[in-house]
């Protein structure tokens, strides 16, 4: 008995230390824009200061580069959205097509797509770099766009969902009372085809959203930058990490509150996605979508 | 089956809607590979040139470091992965599903600030003037300033600290989907045998989900070994100490946009490419997670 109890004891010890471990900074980043720089310093790292400190920071940031900040967000609003509605345009037809057709070439589209899917994202964004500069893409938006609509997962989801949860006998229904291959799709598969959207949107989103390397090789000009790259942008221009910059002479009232105010509105989006599809994801969703 | 597709229909069934997701797959998975492995076995002039910009880029007096740089980080964060990703699943799957259910979601936030975020955060995090864990990187690291705490030595250990903070969660909540497919009543025979939560834990749970584990890191290492956003920032923090050429990836794109070596740049990116492919293709052939049949 003593035993056991002493084995409970350890794992709530062992929980609440990795919870600690994984949410703390979070919290941290949280409270950090309500406090000035020297208050972070002086201050209990978890206390609060004030909101009047939070607008502060926010028209410090506001000013850097004539509303630079601004301009970030907003650009990565339109690379993670333009590109995820393209990828959902792309995938979930492709989805589709690959789970109910037949025609040649499925079986290779099939498999180098998981390979491209199992592959990690980073090991193209070079050779997707060397290409566009052959092709004198490098600096257009675009750049961006179209490598990120690519997003091999959101066909195999689509392929997955396709392929276990619709009978076939619906469709083949369908096309027995006369619908046509687009109509069966658009009347039949497209409506049933709504968790699989979230899902693909989730994944898409989140991934482009936080994406560095691409736009960091492939923009040059910190006007078309997306959120990630601006991040380090303003890190790099900030004394608080960067004493060089200081000495430059030229103040840019970026300081650590400044800098924690950028990250943490830098994540919102993301993290509104992740509340919101929270349960789902807790639930093991994501474990399942790439089960057998 | 023939004679439904052949009934009014002059395309293959399906083939119209794969068709626009093709030239995707094609110029950005495709061709950017094949363009690189080009790129790799030829000359600026475009002659060929066999295996030398491999053995130039792998003698480049930058190349061994980086690659040592990324070894040690991806082996410490494979580590990790593997006992803590695997111990909290387990410990949690034992757990009441509120409480587990919680906890997975406390695991999984962190996930949210992936990238950049979450590399700024961490500097926050390192730097003992205002870090809440300012005690532990003394009494740890003896770091009482922030250029200590992101000492060279350091680095390895600091980024894959932070590939586990933003990455764990989210392969907890894959193992404990794992898991829950495990019948109960196997586990229900185990107890009723006399097995404890031990027991039930390393000798039932973990066997069967061994291929779980086995695809985390295989797809760990190979996303290892692209280490790049976590160097590169820190990087521009980092007073000079750190080199702009850290990690292989890092020294791939120093080359193509600083030398305007993009042969070498290619060649280094076809190391890294072949590495992702070969976890890939093991992955996709092997384990049997993936299917592409119905």
């Amino acid at each position: 008995m003593g035993i056991r109890l002493l084995g409970l004891g350890a794992r709530a010890v062992i929980l609440v230390v990795f919870a600690i471990f994984f949410i703390a900074p979070v919290l941290w980043l949280i409270l950090a824009p309500t406090k000035s720089d020297h208050a972070l310093i002086t201050s209990s790292p978890f206390s609060f200061g004030s909101f009047h400190n939070v607008a502060q920071a926010w028209n410090h940031l506001d000013a850097y580069s004539d509303h630079l900040y601004r301009r970030w967000i907003a650009n990565t609003l339109i690379y993670s959205l333009s590109a995820t509605a393209i990828t959902l345009a792309i995938s979930v037809p492709a989805g589709y097509g690959l789970a109910l057709g037949k025609f040649p070439g499925r079986r290779v589209i099939l498999t180098l797509t998981l390979v491209v899917m199992i592959m990690p994202a980073a090991a193209l964004v070079l050779p997707i770099f060397l290409e566009l500069n052959a092709l004198h893409l490098i600096g257009s938006v675009l750049s961006v766009i179209l490598p990120f609509s690519f997003f091999p997962f959101g066909v195999y989801l689509a392929y997955i969902y396709y392929a276990t949860s619709i009978p076939s006998e619906l469709l083949d229904a369908a096309r027995v009372d006369g619908c046509g291959e687009w109509l069966t799709f658009r009347r039949i598969a497209l409506p049933l085809a709504k968790p699989v959207v979230a899902l693909v949107f989730f994944f898409s989103f989140v991934s482009n959203w936080n994406n560095f390397f691409l736009p960091y090789v492939v923009l040059a000009d910190s006007n078309q930058y997306p959120i990630t790259v601006g991040l380090s942008n303003l890190l790099a221009s900030t004394p608080s990490f960067n004493p060089a910059v200081g000495g430059g002479g030229q103040s840019v009232n970026i300081f650590k509150p400044e800098l924690a105010l950028a990250t943490l509105l830098a994540v919102i989006p993301v993290a509104i996605v992740f509340l919101v599809s929270q349960r789902a994801l807790v639930r093991g969703t994501l474990g399942g979508a790439v089960k057998q | 089956m023939e004679a439904t597709r052949k009934r009014g229909l002059h395309v293959p069934r399906g083939l119209l809607f794969v068709l626009p997701y093709v030239p995707f797959l094609i110029l950005f998975g495709i061709a950017p590979t094949i363009y690189a492995l080009e790129l790799a076995v030829t000359n600026v002039d475009g002659s060929w040139a066999g295996l030398h910009n491999f053995t130039r880029t792998y003698d480049d007096f930058r190349s061994v470091p980086a690659f040592k740089h990324v070894l040690v980080y991806t082996i410490v964060w494979l580590g990790a992965l593997m006992v803590f990703v695997v111990g909290l699943a387990l410990l949690l799957h034992g757990r009441a599903n509120r409480v587990s259910a919680t906890y997975r979601f406390l695991f999984y936030i962190p996930g949210a600030l992936a990238g950049a975020a979450a590399v700024v955060i961490w500097l926050f995090m390192l730097d003992p003037t205002v870090s809440p864990g300012a005690f532990l990187l003394r009494d740890l690291l003896g770091a009482r300033i922030f250029a200590q705490s992101i000492a060279p030595g350091n680095l390895p250990y600091i980024f894959a600290m932070i590939a586990f903070w933003t990455g764990a969660g989210a392969w907890i909540v894959i193992m404990y989907g794992a898991l829950n497919t495990i019948p109960p009543d196997l586990e229900e025979a185990a107890r009723i045998d006399g097995a404890g939560p031990f027991t039930i834990a390393f000798r039932l749970k973990l066997p069967l989900i061994r291929k779980w584990i086995a695809y985390m890191l295989i797809l760990s290492f190979a996303t290892g070994t692209q280490l790049f956003v976590e160097p590169e920032i820190v990087q521009h923090a980092s007073f000079g100490l750190v080199p702009d050429t850290w990690s292989t990836n890092q020294l791939a794109y120093q080359l193509a946009f600083r030398y305007g070596d993009f042969n070498g740049a290619a060649a280094i990116a076809v190391d890294l490419l072949v590495i992702g492919l070969v976890g890939a293709v093991v992955i996709v052939t092997r384990s049997g997670l993936f299917r592409t049949e119905d």
